[in-house]
């Protein structure tokens, strides 16, 4: 602890235990607990409590203080047990102070303890505390492990979880204990304290109380997620029975948990080599409901280790609901169905028709599942691509009220009631068949899942988000669908869709819903961006209003549509596929220029996203080497630059550094993609290069704007104009001694206007630069130390301990200085 | 309780409730869709209209080629159009007592049901119900009369004749009973016996029952009614709306504990979200007059409409259109856009609040103010020298059968740059278009339907609870294209009764109780006695007097002495004969106690016997037989009135009297 802080502990630990001076904040406390336990990683607590004698008193006096704050009670107990931690601390502790605080003498059970805060304390006190045998006796003749125990069922959540994974952290500790001679492999020949435990637990796990079978599997759950040791068969193997016995009741209790806890045995390495917990969990599997055994049906097949019938079971009850979906739709004979089982289980049929809400929650949750399981190395084989693409296409249309059901199906019909319009299962379909691009499927069937796409982006009652999903789902199936290379253009179902599509896309992009607009821009973006080499493609752009449409979205009222125009209209420019084509309907007509529309947007737009945009098309076009750019790259560049140097915008001026730096690598010859992540720095330019290069950047006023941006008051420019200029630096090094010995250049005006910069003089120009003095001030700069002060984060300052100490004292109006302020 | 069906079309309903000795019509609907077998009527010649070839039977009987014309293989008659009214044959139309009107689209047969029946009742509706109903008739004339059609055609009616036509010709119902559009002159008879009331009004119908409008939330003055008595109470659901539109919301606390609701009136368009249709609506318009084309839009000129101009004036800048004119053309357009900014009281509250501002409630005033959006009576007169294109144009009639809809159907039908785009789900939009065949013009179908659909329907009988559901026979099936979807139709316990065109139904319910008043000095006099705990009697002695249909106990007059000095009574003092009244007996009798009682007066040889109902004791040596029951004794014996005294007495001892 440094000098300044002790001085100032005494002081705040006697304005803890006034209860005239309430501490207002909690999370003053909570930075204080933080940095009391990064001292005692750092050290031994005993020194620090010799050290500081005023935190003994502290925690002496907190017990007898009446009427005080219970947030300052719950800091010393978890105080208390932070400094217990180590063990010779604890020894110094243990005689009066610790029974105090956590003892009957204590809060536990006055009138301080009806605060969760309090309760919360003492328990986090506890789990802090026990890291040592000595702590388990001192626990053992408080007689603590009752009162965690009871409470395990406490009215706070937060004490409630508490207590149970401190009941899961003194079941390991009593055993830890044991190390030396390893516990025996029976429970009865466990320490008293790990018997008590499990007869605890075994206990809870045999009530017919649902809230303590939970409680039990939650411990249980704790226990085997952190236990790497033998012990942990031994709990296995004398638990799971009764675990095994919920599984017999009907309904099963605490399925949720329960479901927790077996996937937690089955991840368990301490039980790799015990094969009964897979009986447990395929038991478990064929019982519970299809909404639990869902998740520990997707559990089991992300894992790497599961036997493979195991997880046979479990992808056929993932795929049930699926299943029965699709066989509800299916006129005999119809397409094979999913691996699920031509039967289907009449449970799950069950769970889909019991309510709208519990057939809306399992169809969700089973296709949330299988889209995670799809890109899963682990996921099973063969992979039932196509039942499961007829399967969403099933629930799409189900949800649309175009699948027809399977004659004489009950089923059937009441799906089509339940999910007519339910644009939950609609999002979580199109999601789902999105993944499904991934893999290819039987033509007949890409051609129904592009059919149903259609049907989605047409029809006028898909909701905004829904059409967001169907896009983008559109979009995969459209990527997958892309030609090997080699061959130049697009097979027929997919030139069909595309027929389709384009009108839709016109109507979207003039849709009254901005969110629609929006959408249909940023597929369009996309959508180009990977196929603008295909000439069906183009031809069939260009033949539809699709760029004008965007072109005219510029003007849009909403900023996000603006900006996705912006983004599309450039993406469009970039790959030659402009609003106005210089085609057969416009003979000989001048091709309309964009670059003068995408000035002005970041020059005018009132929104900072569409300014945005502008910045990132104009630094893609000059990656590029964009027609419009390379006319005059400089006045291009000077003109970006000058607007972006205006602009209120921090991350436009950032996007404005990027500019600049793909531009000086042009003008300094240096490929644009370098890796950043490359071992070896940069090879410097050519002196001559450097030269024009530094001309080139002081004509277009790159300097200036960099130099501004050095003292922007948004860290993140600041530290990129940093960045800029040392990349400037560095490559000018051989022109650079060079220039030295030509004597040096007038820096004098170029340092005074940096400094009025850096007070805050932003007003003043640099005028016009020459390129020694440039960098002669660069050289003159300590950029790398002003890099290392730019690094540190904005805080840094307010976080030291002492300005926190400070801080709590001044709140509390013990430090004088502070007393002119209240005034 | 009876019902009368009298229309079969679900959303134009007319029904009539016979309830306590009233008769009540439930709207008036009038079917326009006959329309649609008619040759448009040009407000300008057409020669391709007047140039189509006549239909002729296969066997070449010619007569029927000027009454029929054909048209890219349809059949229309070429008359003036003619109308489906109501069955007026399934009950005298004179005995109807009041005609409740839901909304202004349910009251458009009015003029044919006053006016030739011999109804001599009251119409109630609500003022603007009224005045916008008003406004359509005058439309419907307006368009057929300025187009005055030398020919009628009546000989396709001949029942062997239409036999032969084709579909849907064919199939057309009651085409004898078809009429030609009313005149101004009945209409302004028939608005003549309306009384206007207002939401909540309760509203004495001849003392028996009464009535009371509710707001429905679908259009301006909109209501649905509740009708009841003291113990009964039938609501009548027509045209409502859950949705937040321009009108008044719905008031659906006020339908709860209904015997009976009858429910019509629901979307025609179940699967449509108006939402939806609204943003494909203007996204088609505005990709046509990007394009350079013109925008058509066949519509009433009130109801939806002004919820379109809104949602036109919040898009009209965004979507670049500021610059292209919008029209309006109705010979009520004027009146229309200026009535809906009248109404403020019943318009939802949003709009209500900027009427305090003050501002107008709906901002097509602003659109109007701006030369945005222009009115016309009619393509005559000031629009021609106005007209710019390309534009857009809202005028009717949605049948597109008359109307300046015509017109413009003739001029822009045959550019692929013109769409036309049918808002208004009452007509089916390819049978509207089947006589402007081929067509090159873009043909766009968003219709908006705002009443409620069946997820509303079921959510609505949940939370309203009547015993009986009763609804046209359409609502109880899934529709006819879309058999599988189950979901389009009424779900509720019991299922819902369901009627047709011309179908009277005895509703399931019964009348068991009349509210009668007891006079206060008739109250005073009685003595009650409490025979349980919280249950007296007291026996009354009165005369009912019933009046206007209203009960009341009076008390007795008082016996007059004989005068005897004159020989004729007058027929009032005649009173009404006062037997002594035997007192009544209540209270139940222990059969072991009144063995016992038996054998203590000296009866022996007794035998009980369990009966269904009770008990019969048997006293063998006398030969008699007492039955005793739940609310009779009767004691058999032969000819000893001696024995039998002696019994009953001992009988009574057991019961109480007063």
């Amino acid at each position: 602890m440094d000098p300044e802080c002790a001085q100032l502990l005494p002081a705040l630990c006697a304005a803890l235990t006034d209860p005239r001076q309430p501490v207002a904040d909690d999370t003053c406390l909570e930075k204080l607990l933080d940095w009391f336990k990064t001292l005692t990683e750092a050290g031994s607590s005993l020194q620090l409590l010799q050290d500081s004698p005023c935190l003994v008193e502290l925690l002496l006096q907190v017990p007898k203080a009446p009427g005080l704050s219970p947030r300052v009670l719950a800091f010393s107990l978890r105080l208390a047990g932070l400094l217990a931690a180590q063990e010779d601390c604890f020894q110094f502790l243990q005689g009066e102070l610790l029974p105090g605080l956590f003892g009957e003498a204590g809060p536990l059970g006055g009138a301080a303890w009806t605060a969760p805060t309090v309760r919360s304390g003492w328990i986090q006190g506890l789990r802090s505390l026990a890291q040592h045998p000595s702590a388990l006796h001192f626990l053992a003749d408080l007689g603590a492990l009752d009162t965690v125990v009871s409470l395990q069922g406490d009215s706070s959540l937060f004490v409630a979880s508490a207590a149970g994974q401190l009941l899961a952290h003194l079941l390991g500790l009593s055993l830890r204990g044991q190390a030396e001679g390893s516990p025996g492999p029976q429970v009865c020949d466990w320490p008293a304290s790990a018997q008590r435990i499990v007869g605890h637990i075994e206990e809870s796990l045999c009530s017919p109380a649902a809230p303590r079978v939970t409680q039990a599997l939650n411990v249980l759950t704790t226990t085997f997620g952190h236990c790497h040791q033998l012990w942990a068969q031994v709990l296995w193997a004398r638990l799971s029975p009764l675990a095994a016995c919920l599984l017999e009741k009907d309904p099963v209790p605490a399925a949720h948990s329960l479901v927790d806890l077996l996937l937690s045995a089955a991840r368990s390495p301490a039980l790799s080599s015990d094969r009964s917990r897979w009986e447990t969990v395929a038991q478990a599997l064929g019982r519970l409901s299809p909404a639990h055994a869902g998740p520990l049906a997707l559990g089991l097949l992300t894992l790497q280790d599961c036997p493979q019938a195991l997880s046979a079971q479990a992808f056929t009850v993932l795929l049930q609901p699926l299943a029965c979906v699709l066989k509800a739709a299916t006129q005999a004979p119809g397409p094979p169905g999913l691996p699920a089982g031509p039967e289907g289980d009449p449970a799950v049929a069950d769970a889909l028709l019991s309510s709208r809400s519990a057939c809306v929650g399992l169809l969700c949750q089973t296709l949330a599942h299988l889209e995670l399981l799809q890109p899963l190395p682990q996921r099973p084989a063969p992979w039932p691509q196509a039942p499961l693409l007829g399967a969403a296409v099933t629930v799409l249309r189900f949800c649309n009220g175009s699948a027809v059901p399977a004659s004489g199906s009950d089923v059937g019909g009441r799906l089509c009631a339940i999910l007519a319009g339910c644009v939950r299962v609609q999002r979580a379909a199109l999601g789902f068949l999105g993944a499904l691009s991934a893999d290819t499927g039987p033509p007949e069937l890409v051609t129904q899942v592009f059919a149903v796409l259609l049907d989605y982006l047409q029809s006028p009652d898909s909701s905004p988000t829904v059409l967001k999903k169907a896009f983008q789902a559109t979009l995969r199936w459209l990527l997958s669908a892309r030609t090997p290379p080699g061959c130049c253009d697009l097979d027929p179902p997919t030139q069909l869709l595309l027929r389709e599509l384009l009108p839709v896309l016109q109507r979207r992009l003039c849709s009254p819903c901005w969110e629609v607009r929006d959408s249909g821009l940023e597929f369009l973006t996309q959508v180009v961006g990977c196929w603008a080499g295909q000439a069906g493609f183009r031809h069939a752009l260009l033949a539809s209003e699709v760029p004008q449409l965007a072109q005219q979205l510029l003007q849009d009222p909403e900023s996000y549509v603006r900006a996705s125009a912006v983004t599309a209209v450039g993406q469009l420019s970039s790959r030659g596929l402009p609003a106005t084509p210089a085609g057969p309907e416009h003979p000989g007509g001048p091709q309309k220029s964009l670059l003068p529309e995408l000035l002005h947007v970041l020059a005018a737009d009132s929104e900072g996203f569409p300014r945005r945009a502008a910045m990132q098309v104009f630094t893609q076009w000059l990656r590029d080497g964009h027609a419009e750019v390379a006319e005059d790259t400089e006045r291009f560049v000077a003109r970006v630059l000058q607007a972006a140097s205006r602009d209120l915008d921090w991350e436009v001026r950032a996007q404005g550094l990027e500019l600049a730096r793909v531009f000086l690598e042009q003008t300094l010859g240096q490929p644009g993609s370098r890796c950043p992540y490359a071992v070896a720095a940069p090879e410097a330019a050519a002196p001559g290069r450097v030269a024009q290069a530094l001309r080139a950047a002081c004509r277009v006023q790159l300097v200036e704007f960099a130099f501004r941006a050095l003292f922007d008051y948004d860290r993140p420019v600041a530290q990129k104009s940093c960045d800029l200029l040392l990349f400037l630096r560095d490559q000018a090094a051989p022109w650079d001694s060079l220039q030295e010995a030509r004597g040096s250049p007038d820096v004098a005006s170029v340092e005074a206007a940096l400094r009025r910069w850096r007070a805050g003089e932003q007003g003043q120009p640099l005028g016009p630069l020459e390129p020694e003095a440039v960098l002669a001030v660069l050289r003159s700069m300590d950029l790398e130390g002003l890099r290392g002060a730019l690094a540190e984060s904005s805080d840094h300052v307010e976080r030291n301990p002492q300005s926190l100490l400070q801080d709590m004292l001044a709140t509390v109006g013990i430090l004088g200085d502070n007393e002119a302020d209240c005034y | 309780m009876k019902l009368y069906c009298l229309s079969g079309h679900p959303t134009l309903p007319c029904n009539v409730l016979k309830f306590k000795s009233t008769t009540i019509m439930l709207d008036c609907g009038l079917d326009m869709t006959s329309t649609l077998n008619f040759l448009p009527l040009p407000l300008v010649q057409s020669p391709r209209l007047s140039n189509l070839p006549g239909w002729s039977l296969k066997d070449g009987n010619v007569f029927l080629d000027k009454e029929l014309k054909e048209c890219s293989g349809h059949v229309f008659v070429d008359s003036v159009p003619e109308f489906c009214l109501p069955e007026t044959e399934l009950i005298d139309l004179s005995t109807v007592d009041v005609i409740l009107i839901s909304n202004y689209h349910c009251m458009m047969a009015l003029p044919y049901i006053t006016e030739h029946t011999g109804f001599t009742g009251t119409v109630y509706a609500t003022e603007p119900t009224v005045q916008i109903g008003r406004l359509l008739m005058e439309e419907l004339v307006n368009f057929t009369e300025r187009v005055p059609k030398a020919q009628s055609a009546s000989l396709w009616k001949n029942k062997d004749t239409q036999r032969l036509l084709p579909s849907p010709l064919k199939d057309a119902v009651e085409v004898s009973t078809w009429r030609r559009c009313y005149t101004m002159q009945e209409v302004n008879s028939a608005l003549s016996k309306i009384q206007l009331v207002g939401y909540s009004q309760k509203i004495e119908l001849f003392g028996a029952v009464q009535v009371t409008p509710l707001s429905s939330g679908y259009a301006l003055g909109s209501s649905n009614w509740i009708i009841q008595s003291h113990y009964e109470k039938v609501s009548y659901v027509s045209g409502s709306s859950l949705l937040t539109t321009h009108p008044q919301p719905m008031d659906q606390a006020s339908l709860k504990n209904s015997d009976v609701l009858v429910l019509t009136g629901l979307t025609q368009i179940p699967t449509a979200n108006p939402d939806g249709m609204v943003g494909e609506f203007f996204s088609n318009l505005a990709l046509t007059v990007r394009n350079g084309g013109n925008v058509l839009v066949p519509c009433y000129p009130s109801g939806v409409i002004y919820d379109l101009l809104e949602c036109l004036y919040q898009y009209i800048d965004s979507a670049g259109l500021s610059s292209i004119p919008f029209y309006f053309i109705s010979p009520v357009a004027n009146s229309s856009l200026e009535f809906s900014q009248i109404f403020a009281e019943w318009l939802c509250h949003n709009k209500q609040t900027k009427v305090y501002l003050p501002e107008p409630p709906f901002p097509h005033a602003e659109l109007i103010q701006t030369n945005k959006l222009k009115h016309y009576p009619s393509i005559h007169g000031d629009f021609s020298n106005d007209f710019r294109q390309p534009c857009v144009v809202f005028t009717g009639h949605p049948s597109l059968r008359f109307g300046d809809v015509v017109h413009f159907m003739e001029l822009w039908g045959k550019s692929s740059l013109n769409t036309v785009i049918f808002t208004e789900p009452d007509f089916s939009y390819l049978e509207a278009l089947a006589p402007y065949q081929p067509l090159a013009m873009k043909c766009i179908y968003c219709p908006i339907d705002t009443r409620l659909n069946f997820i509303q329907v079921s959510k609505l009988l949940k939370e309203v609870q009547p015993l009986h559901v009763v609804c046209p026979e359409q609502y109880t099936q899934p529709p006819p294209a879309q058999a599988h979807r189950m979901d389009l139709m009424i779900d509720c316990q019991p299922p819902p009764m369901s009627y047709r065109r011309a179908e009277v139904l005895a509703l399931p319910f019964k009348r068991r109780y009349e509210k009668i008043e007891i006079m206060p000095e008739l109250a005073d006099s009685l003595v009650p006695m409490e025979m349980k705990p919280g249950v007296s009697l007291a026996t009354v002695s009165a005369v009912l007097h019933t009046k206007d249909n209203k009960h009341a106990l009076q008390p007795p007059p008082r016996p007059i002495q004989p005068t005897g000095g004159k020989k004729r009574k007058r027929v009032t003092d005649d009173i009404p004969d006062c037997k002594v009244l035997k007192p009544l007996l209540s209270g139940s009798i222990p059969v072991e106690q009144f063995v016992q009682t038996l054998e203590k007066h000296g009866f022996s040889d007794i035998k009980v016997e369990d009966t269904a109902k009770g008990h019969i004791v048997l006293l063998q040596e006398a030969e008699t037989l007492i039955q005793i029951e739940e609310d009779s004794t009767h004691i058999i014996c032969d000819n000893d009135e001696m024995l039998r005294v002696r019994l009953r007495d001992l009988v009574l001892k057991f019961l109480q009297k007063f």
